[in-house]
């Protein structure tokens, strides 16, 4: 993940407490979906950004699982998200994310 | 009026692996970080051979031997065995070794600041002598070199940036200040390397035209270098420092910037030139990167393959009135994406493919092709990226299914045949949109296709001003020719203007008296 973004994460953090932070990923691979997803729950696997050794546990989730799109306006979503839903691996992308949620997410 | 033409492309890549070494940022930083990393270490293991990358199906591509369907049908990866014929030269340019594109970085250095052996010139001369687009005057400038202790003095005081073959010091680039930063040897090795790919292009574009250079009249460049001083980082000017190298006498020109869409924004700024009559004859040019050399080259290296990214890559394209012959680019055709666009991916096709096919009354079907980001695949999948063209070419039809434009099934089918394979190196705007439109216009010009959109987009993040995205789009057509018509119009507009100006002089003259 972006140093950057990992930063910014980081910073919300402890602005605003991890227990009341989701965190909700686009990514359109996989693998990245999943090296995401562990940076913002067991912290940074490439030992690269702000997020290394930070584990924040947070509850990670992609854009394309129900879970978040049933929450999204369905007007938003098919404007924003329903083209690459076409084009993406969703399920691979959902299975990347629940994997890592389900094993490290403390929430 | 007349939609203006692309008259000619060239296209040319250097093979500068040593460069790649010593230029490209994710080798630079990871020496700054630990002089020692294994990646460096193993870094030289991983570099292809001169005759490996001449042989590389994307390449032979990208300098025209090859069409862009027929590297679809051989088998991946590319970079395994001999798939294709290694030509040097083709039918839009060359691709360079790395010791005739040093002599070019001295051609084109005017402040005397890269050096080059003397030993090692007198080697390399009649390789030189023999490029058709190399002559006299310029073997001449390049001069016959300096001594090896000279130029190892100045790379040991840290005054000079080192230009290597293998472990040989040939040459050098010097700093051109003590202190400024944007002066720096690293900054005008960059910058020479960029200017010396553009001029090599040109040449390309001019050796194979049938024009007179100094018939150039504007030449527009696009890269995504800055050369300027500290006090204007970015002050340029590329393009005429380029145009020098073609004999552009009578042309002037400027630098477009917006990182990778560049290209297509210089490509419609010099169609809005020639359309406008303000020029006749507007060349769009750049050069290429060396700060991208070996950009992924961690990820190559981790997973066992060759260093892909070790090639220059540069273009020329030249834009010209209407000659009722070649391909048109329709200016009626723009894709924009605005500042109210929107960056999600959806809102950025919508803006650049649906929309203006919708203003023509088009679907996405009605286009042959589309030219998108062109990099080869196998670069960027290693680094967790994908197939950047093909995961275009599915944005296009699922935007067309949503237009219910035809069934979600179709989507395979559609990417197949609007779609093609990545063939461009990952030098930023060099695969953008343009490296299809040498083929696009021969394609049209052979009767092969009747439409091909060149999109070009652009991160404009990474410069940290802004979080916008950006792209621009243009349709190229078969030219429909010159109506008879239309040619009495402009001699009658033109006689109508004759007599105006008449009238008026007699007025000014009468009441003169």
């Amino acid at each position: 993940m972006d140093l950057e973004n990992q930063a910014r994460i980081k910073e919300l953090g402890e602005k605003h407490g991890a227990e009341n932070l989701v965190a909700i990923l686009g990514s359109s691979d996989p693998d990245c979906a999943e090296l995401a997803a562990e940076t913002v729950t067991v912290g940074d696997p490439t030992y690269a950004g702000p997020l290394t050794g930070v584990q924040l546990g947070l509850p990670v989730y992609h854009v394309m699982e129900p879970d978040i799109k049933d929450q999204v306006d369905e007007k938003v979503y098919e404007e924003q998200v329903a083209m690459m839903e076409m084009v993406l691996e969703v399920d691979a992308l959902i299975d990347a994310v629940k994997g890592i949620r389900e094993q490290h997410s403390k929430l | 009026m007349h939609d203006p033409v692309v008259k000619s492309a060239a296209y040319v890549l250097a093979h500068v692996p040593n460069m790649a070494f010593e230029f490209g940022t994710t080798q630079d930083v990871e020496r700054q970080k630990d002089p020692e990393s294994t990646y460096l270490a193993k870094f030289s293991d991983h570099l292809r051979t001169f005759e490996q990358v001449i042989g590389y199906a994307p390449f032979q591509t990208y300098i025209g031997n090859m069409h862009p369907d027929k590297l679809a049908t051989i088998p991946r990866p590319w970079y395994e065995g001999d798939k294709v014929e290694a030509k040097r030269h083709g039918r839009y340019g060359e691709i360079m070794p790395e010791d005739e594109f040093f002599a070019w970085l001295r051609l084109v250095d005017a402040f005397e600041l890269v050096l080059l052996e003397e030993q090692f010139l007198n080697e390399l001369r009649p390789r030189l002598e023999k490029n058709p687009i190399m002559n006299e005057a310029d073997l001449e400038k390049i001069g016959s070199g300096r001594s090896g202790e000279e130029i190892q003095k100045l790379v040991d005081e840290k005054t000079a940036a080192p230009l290597k073959l293998g472990d040989r010091l040939v040459g050098c680039v010097r700093r051109a200040h003590e202190v400024d930063a944007t002066l720096t040897a690293h900054v005008i090795a960059e910058n020479t390397a960029s200017k010396a790919s553009g001029a090599i292009a040109l040449r390309h574009l001019l050796d194979k035209t049938d024009i007179d250079p100094k018939d150039i009249d504007y030449i527009i460049e696009c890269s995504e270098e800055a050369c300027g001083d500290m006090n204007q980082r970015g002050g340029g000017n590329f393009a005429k420092a380029i145009g020098e190298f073609g004999n552009c006498a009578n042309a002037t020109g400027s630098d477009t910037r917006g990182f990778c869409a560049a290209p297509v924004h210089a490509m419609v700024l010099a169609a809005g030139l020639v359309k406008s009559g303000i020029f006749k004859n507007v060349v769009v040019v750049a050069g290429g990167s060396t700060a991208k050399l070996g950009m992924n080259g961690k990820d190559h290296v981790k997973k066992g393959m060759p260093i892909l990214e070790d090639v220059i890559g540069s273009f020329a394209i030249l834009i010209s009135e209407n000659d009722g012959e070649n391909p048109v680019i329709r200016t009626d055709s723009l894709g924009k994406h605005t500042i109210g666009s929107g960056s999600s991916p959806q809102a950025v096709m919508q803006a650049l493919v649906a929309d203006p096919l919708r203003r023509l009354g088009l679907t996405m079907e009605d286009v042959d092709k589309y030219s998108v980001e062109m990099q080869v695949p196998e670069i960027t999948e290693p680094a967790g990226a994908g197939d950047v063209p093909t995961a275009n070419y599915k944005m296009i039809a699922a935007l067309a299914v949503m237009k219910k434009q035809m069934e979600r099934s179709q989507i395979p089918d559609f990417v197949t045949r609007h779609g093609m394979p990545g063939f461009a190196p990952t030098q930023g705007h060099i695969p953008s949109g343009v490296p299809f439109v040498g083929h696009a216009r021969d394609l049209i010009l052979e009767g092969e296709m009747s439409r091909a959109m060149i999109i070009g987009k652009g991160s404009l993040f990474l410069g940290r001003m802004t979080n916008l995205f950006d792209g621009i789009s243009f349709l190229m057509e078969p030219n429909p020719g010159l109506s008879e018509g239309d040619e009495i119009d402009e001699s009658a507009v033109r006689k109508l203007i004759a007599d105006a100006l008449r009238q008026v002089s007699e007025g000014l003259a009468q009441s003169q008296d």
